[in-house]
């Protein structure tokens, strides 16, 4: 890359991907206000958000091993931001479930988070986001030292148990859910190769 | 691995060589009987009303779900698993000719032509709540008539305790059976009284019409006190048997559908609650009724049955 790529790059970056991670959801408020969501509007919202949720996870976690794949820097600058995305769709997703789906029935909803185990997972995984969320900034990582890497591996949970949850949700047709788990496992699997190279290097 | 392989095409499905070796000299003989417009039948096609009486006594008085809805929103895994994939490609199925084959324990076995099986029955609208296990509900106005009817004139024996249906397998024209989700052929299975309870119908037609392929065409059950998968699509056969028959979705997930599935607020799926339902067109959830709100019709059918074991 040259010197002025690269500054245009840096310039321009930040703003796209801030505009196409937001496309998703523009997109279904819209198609949710002009009734182009099909019969049963508020099931295709909450799943469409939980999916765009789940992409984002995995496009977080696409970041670091692309910078091995690339030897470039550059990705990581966005890892924060696809990161707070993953958590914004999350957000949406479940809020839509509490609003539109249960509409505030929260006797209903606390029976689902204890008694269904595709809730009760999902749920975790909100909750684990949180503190990953409120420690994003560079304070808090300043703060936390080697702390802040340590706690934000809770990412890899996060992440599974949002494929879980998408796994023991589906009736019969488990097709995507295997393409997310799939994928996961590879990231993974580059992470861990790199992992082992590092090591075996330093002994 | 998940993926499961899709179930390869059954020895029993493949027409002999010998007779399709044969096939032309069979239209010529079927061409030279005269009998090739009845090959190619009248019945209607999708989209042309049909002639029908409407059964105000048996009908909900609730507001129909919309047209667009009931034919855009649908569970047909034949097709896809998603519920656009059968209103885009069920198109594709072929429902002329169209025969269904009556066998087990009745006296009047055979393959009949639908057009044979469908002649002495006055079509009936008749306005029924529809509950999905997927917690959604819709109103749908069926056109069609009592399968108790159907089951008299083929004289089921006295070993005759259930009945089982088979949908078409044919995954050429339903794409979605190229996958292996399910174990195709779709079966399903009610036990006889269930069969002859006036409230349990072959429908042929929705809102005037004849049956989207969407919904279930030509010719599909609709069992309104039971969840919807129950309602088995393109019936291809009927038969009557002694033991309780297996049915696709018990076989799928044994502890999630049992053979009964009958609509009940207070048993859940292993997976969610089944206390309410969203009616398709509406905003709030409403409470789901004790078999769908058919308890006076259909309760003294399962007087003496744990409900929680017989789910």
């Amino acid at each position: 890359m040259t010197p002025d790529s690269a500054k245009l790059l840096q310039r321009i970056g930040t703003p796209l991907v801030f505009t196409l991670s937001l496309l998703p959801f523009i997109l279904l408020v819209l198609q949710l206000l002009t009734d182009a969501l099909g019969a049963n509007p508020i099931e295709a919202f909450i799943r469409h958000n939980g999916e765009w949720g789940l992409r984002f996870l995995l496009l977080t976690l696409t970041m670091t091993p692309l910078r091995y794949v690339l030897k470039q820097s550059w990705p990581l600058r966005y890892r924060r931001m696809l990161g707070l995305f993953a958590f914004f769709y999350v957000c949406i997703h479940l809020s839509s479930y509490i609003v539109l789906d249960q509409f505030f029935d929260w006797a209903e909803i606390w029976a689902d988070i204890l008694k269904r185990p595709f809730i009760t997972v999902g749920m975790t995984a909100f909750l684990l986001l949180i503190p990953l969320v409120v420690t994003s900034n560079k304070m808090m990582m300043k703060r936390l030292g080697r702390n802040w890497q340590r706690l934000h591996r809770l990412v890899y949970v996060i992440a599974v148990c949002a494929v879980l949850h998408y796994f023991w949700l589906v009736k019969a047709d488990l097709y995507w859910p295997t393409v997310y788990a799939v994928l996961l496992l590879a990231l993974f699997t580059i992470r861990i190769a790199k992992s082992h190279a590092q090591r075996t290097r330093i002994s | 691995m998940l993926i499961k392989k899709p179930a390869t095409i059954k020895s029993s499905e493949i027409t002999d060589e010998a007779i399709y070796l044969r096939r032309r000299e069979f239209l010529q003989t079927s061409a030279g009987l005269g009998l090739l417009p009845f090959v190619k039948t009248a019945a209607a096609k999708t989209g042309a009303s049909l002639q029908h009486v409407k059964n105000a006594k048996l009908s909900s008085s609730e507001k129909p779900t919309a047209y667009e809805s009931i034919t855009s929103y649908n569970n047909f895994y034949e097709f896809g698993t998603d519920k656009e994939s059968p209103a885009k490609y069920a198109n594709r199925l072929t429902t002329e000719p169209w025969s269904i084959v009556i066998d087990g324990a009745v006296n009047k076995p055979g393959r009949y032509q639908l057009e044979d099986i469908l002649k002495p029955h006055t079509l009936e609208e008749r306005i029924y709540r529809l509950r999905c296990v997927e917690r959604w509900s819709m109103v749908v106005p069926w056109i069609g008539f009592s399968l108790a009817d159907l089951i008299k004139r083929f004289e089921p024996t006295s070993k005759a305790k259930y009945v089982q249906f088979t949908t078409l397998y044919r995954p050429k024209e339903m794409i979605g059976q190229q996958r292996g989700v399910l174990n195709w052929p779709y079966v399903e299975g009610l036990r006889m009284d269930e069969a002859m309870h006036p409230l349990t119908m072959l429908a042929v037609g929705l809102y005037g019409k004849v049956m989207p392929n969407q919904n279930g065409a030509p010719i599909r059950l609709v069992v309104p006190w039971k969840y919807g998968y129950k309602s088995i699509k393109s019936i291809v056969k009927i038969s009557f048997t002694e033991q309780e028959p297996p049915t696709t979705w018990n076989l799928s997930a044994p502890s999630e559908y049992g053979f009964y599935s009958n609509v009940n607020p207070q048993v859940d799926h292993p997976r969610w609650s089944q206390r309410k339902e969203r009616r398709i067109g509406e905003f709030l959830r409403r409470d789901t009724l004790m078999f769908n709100g058919y308890a006076d019709e259909v309760a003294h059918l399962y007087k003496g049955m744990d409900l929680r074991k017989y789910y």
